[in-house]
């Protein structure tokens, strides 16, 4: 594996209970990479997220992963879940639990870890609102008290899985615009399940489709021109 | 002067320490509970440990012994069911409740027969604690809150998101497992004072009243605490006046604080 070089997948396979989702798919993900996970319901998205994750492990191939994602590096926005959204927590609460997984067994948070926590609430402009109760901010918000969070725990890599639900259009922007961000100026290597093509594509480098009949591996414009994305170019743009 | 000098009475002393310290263990544990949509689990221990102890007390074992690693292995399969996505929980929790409900009620009407004994079971008595039962007791709420102040920040974690926790290298199992037994120590441990059909309104009120009135999690735990721990004494106190069973009054004082919350933050709003 080469330092520039994240997540390394070899003609894997991935599934459940001996049936597998997803077959014979090759990918590297590199440090400063863009890429849009695209495709229908059922195809194999999210189960090739918990495979980037290391949750799951491959049925066949291999995927290896950088050094530090093995040790819990993975700045990960998860879908939310319908208990998170009344959680009774502060902002400051949430961020910070993305320090855990720094280092050894400790019952108190560093003041190291604090400043990097106020200091990526900063970066995402929730700073003013770091006492205020998560269940009371509107969705774009939670959105980035949750990227907040990830940055605490990466510095290199993001893993989104579908965060865009439930956003209005607004704020939906707003996220994109500050992905666009923390990809441009922090360097960060961004990798996106979506269904919402049309804004992806404008930020994506590369997109990945999980089809039926097979993958497509290519920069956004080689996607629409492609059979599988001709329908969204018609369809959209 | 009634009110202190009931005290005097050993079976008060007994009660009230073992009472504080099972209040303030279900209150810490409750939090995270009811955040993860786990009410019910508390429920289903609580009557599975009633059927535990019907059989204890029929074999002539000591029922905390044979109780406790019962309802810890109740525990663990309560919340593998509870996590398969391909099982209907709620189902499986209201049958096994049902179920160990069914054979505590037959082995107690096979042997010492429907008497006072489960009537003092399923509401509990002020009686129920022995010396030995108060020691116990207090080891293992102290075992209890010592495990849970250790990792409170992880606890955290795993309950406001399960799914980053994994993925960021917490072992997300190991926590609600964690959470799973000292749940099940805990309602075994009230079980005799409380009874099985209330023990689990210790676990949920707190949290439910706490969740209310503060904004962060942190407040939430410490108000959970100090409102369990109190309305188990007004509770108790009650209970010896009014000469009601000691269950009974404590639940009625949560429900009342729990209704007084509501309103509070109705009219705040």
């Amino acid at each position: 594996m080469k330092a520039n070089e994240l997540i390394v997948c070899r003609d894997v396979s991935l599934g459940y209970e001996g049936r597998s989702v997803l077959a014979h798919l090759d990918l590297t993900i590199q440090a400063g990479d863009y890429l849009c996970i695209v495709g229908d319901n059922g195809s194999g998205k999210s189960t090739l997220l918990r495979g980037l994750l290391g949750l799951l492990t491959p049925q066949s191939g291999s995927i290896q992963r950088a050094p530090e994602l093995e040790k819990g590096a993975v700045g990960y926005l998860p879908q939310q879940t319908q208990a998170q959204r009344d959680f009774p927590a502060t902002v400051y609460e949430v961020v910070l639990s993305g320090c855990l997984n720094q280092g050894s067994f400790r019952f108190f948070y560093t003041a190291a870890q604090k400043s990097q926590a106020l200091m990526n609430m900063g970066k995402l402009g929730v700073l003013e609102l770091k006492d205020k109760s998560y269940r009371d901010l509107s969705g774009g918000q939670q959105q980035r008290v949750l990227l907040a969070r990830a940055l605490c725990a990466a510095s290199r890599l993001l893993i989104l899985d579908e965060p865009i639900t439930g956003l209005d259009p607004a704020a939906a922007q707003d996220l994109y615009k500050t992905l666009a961000y923390l990809h441009e100026k922090e360097g960060m290597a961004v990798v996106m399940v979506t269904h919402d093509l049309k804004a992806a594509l404008r930020g994506a480098r590369r997109v990945l489709h999980i089809g039926r009949d097979g993958f497509f591996l290519g920069t956004a414009a080689d996607y629409l021109a492609s059979p599988q994305g001709r329908r969204f170019r018609e369809a959209d743009l | 002067m009634n009110i202190l000098l009931m005290f005097s009475w050993p079976f008060m002393q007994r009660a009230l320490v073992a009472g504080v310290l099972v209040s303030l263990c279900a209150a810490l544990l409750g939090v995270p509970l009811v955040l993860k949509r786990y009410s019910m689990i508390g429920d289903g221990l609580s009557h599975v440990s009633f059927g535990a102890l019907a059989i204890a007390v029929a074999l002539g074992v000591t029922p905390l012994y044979f109780s406790i690693p019962v309802v810890i292995l109740a525990a663990f399969l309560l919340l593998r069911v509870a996590d398969h996505p391909r099982w209907n929980s709620d189902a499986a929790v209201a049958v096994m409740s049902a179920s160990a409900l069914a054979i505590g009620i037959l082995v107690i009407s096979r042997t010492t027969g429907m008497t006072t004994d489960v009537d003092s079971y399923m509401f509990g008595s002020v009686l129920a604690m022995s010396k030995a039962d108060v020691g116990l007791s207090v080891l293992l709420c102290a075992a209890v809150l010592a495990l849970f102040a250790l990792n409170y920040h992880r606890l955290f974690a795993v309950t406001f998101d399960e799914s980053f926790s994994r993925a960021t290298g917490l072992k997300a199992d190991r926590y609600n497992t964690l959470l799973a037994v000292l749940t099940a120590l805990t309602i075994v441990l009230g079980m005799r004072m409380m009874g099985a059909m209330l023990i689990s309104s210790l676990v949920i009120f707190p949290a439910l009243t706490a969740m209310r009135l503060f904004r962060s999690f942190r407040g939430v735990i410490l108000s959970a605490a100090v409102t369990s721990v109190a309305c188990f004494c007004v509770g108790l106190t009650a209970s010896f006046t009014l000469s009601t069973p000691v269950g009974a009054s404590v639940v009625c004082v949560d429900l009342a604080v729990f209704l007084a919350a509501c309103l509070f933050s109705a009219l705040r709003r």
